[in-house]
């Protein structure tokens, strides 16, 4: 774009300053100086719309490019491929990610619970015992019976609370996908915003285009709602201040909306 | 409340309908089976005489608050109770849930103490 006088700005200057001599000649009768003036408007504003849609096309052509869109179907073999199809990849191994760890750690809570519950009722029925020991209401055989049980459950305490810890470890080492998940959300959080800027490009240049060859657009229709008595899911409720959705703020006010309708 | 009555868990995640069958498991009720939405729910209630739902709104295929609708508007399956556990928490669709005559509604995150609370809730007023 060296070529100044093919600028936008500069066609305007020369639209306003030609005018005024163009009704001059006009007046004055000269009208083959009128024609050449008109012609000169014509050949300006010609050129400025070819010079204006070349680098339209190129900017088009880069904001598509940064959409990071798959078009290699269209515009031949581009063997990058789309960042969206990625993302989506991406998102679907948050999910799989997520449900491992969900899944490993139900899975070692189920192991825990029963060894939980062994000991603790080993221990109430030994307490029994022990306390009919301290009340000296046992009899020697029966002592001898305690004393043997005493002796296996503290190597069964020993083994089972080996095993409960090692249980923990690893249900906290299953909490490890939230580094991994984070780093890839983060990725696509920055695709998002990437392919939003070229969007937002876009639209500048689609109102460029207006401007120079003088399409004028009746009010752009306006986005028809579709009716529905369901309200549409939307999973949980992210940034609703923001958005001007009231929303509960956990169970409470659920209960309080619920009793206020009569439940 | 009869610890031994049939109970479906609709949810389209299967770690949610885990967690669920594990709380309800840990409550004493162990007759549970599930569907992953609305429309492998329908066919399992028309023939499992089921005693209790416990349902998820937002599920690909058939949301839980249409099976809501579609539960109510069967009259063999009408007075079945039905508690809500879902994410959606807008005002105007817990309205929504509660004109459509669900028996309970609980937002998650939640506890296993509130859904014993609830759930005991719906079987005092039946």
């Amino acid at each position: 774009m060296t070529d100044q006088s093919s600028q936008p700005e500069n066609f305007e200057q020369l639209l306003r300053s030609t005018t005024g001599e163009l009704i001059e000649k006009i007046e004055q009768g000269e009208l083959v100086d009128a024609v050449n003036l008109l012609q000169q408007i014509n050949d300006a504003r010609n050129k400025n719309l070819y010079l204006e849609v070349g680098r339209l096309t190129r900017a088009l052509h880069d904001a598509i490019r940064d959409f990071h869109l798959d078009t290699s179907a269209v515009v031949g073999a581009e063997d990058e491929f789309s960042d969206i199809s990625d993302a989506a990849d991406r998102l679907n191994y948050v999910i799989n990610l997520t449900q491992d760890a969900a899944n490993t750690t139900m899975d070692k809570v189920d192991e825990c619970m029963p060894l939980a519950s062994d000991l603790g009722e080993e221990a109430s029925s030994l307490r029994e015992e022990w306390a009919r020991l301290k009340r000296r209401e046992m009899k020697p055989e029966e002592f001898r019976e305690l004393y043997k049980r005493m002796d296996t459950f503290l190597e069964s305490t020993e083994q089972k609370t080996t095993r409960l810890s090692n249980n923990f470890s690893e249900i906290t080492l299953a909490q490890g996908y939230q580094d991994l998940t984070g780093q890839v959300v983060k990725k696509v959080i920055v695709l998002v915003h990437e392919v939003e800027d070229s969007l937002v490009d876009l639209v500048k240049m689609a109102s460029q285009v207006d401007k120079i060859t003088g399409i004028r657009h009746e009010n752009a229709q306006q986005k028809t709602e579709v009716v529905d008595d369901s309200p549409t899911p939307e999973g949980p409720a992210i940034n609703a201040e923001k958005r001007g959705i009231e929303v509960v703020s956990g169970q409470d006010e659920v209960d309080d909306l619920l009793s206020s309708l009569g439940f | 409340m009869n610890k031994d009555m049939k109970i479906l868990i609709v949810d389209d995640f299967a770690t949610m309908r885990r967690i669920v069958k594990n709380l309800l498991r840990d409550l004493g009720f162990n007759n549970t089976h599930e569907a992953d939405d609305g429309l492998t729910a329908i066919p399992m209630l028309n023939t499992g005489n089921f005693d209790f739902v416990v349902t998820d709104w937002n599920m690909p295929g058939m949301t839980g608050f249409d099976l809501l609708k579609h539960i109510r508007a069967d009259p063999e399956l009408k007075d079945l109770p039905i508690l809500m556990v879902t994410a959606e928490s807008k005002r105007e669709q817990i309205i929504a849930a509660a004109q459509a005559g669900v028996n309970g509604y609980i937002v998650k995150p939640f506890t296993a103490a509130v859904l014993k609370e609830k759930i005991e809730k719906i079987f005092e007023r039946l």
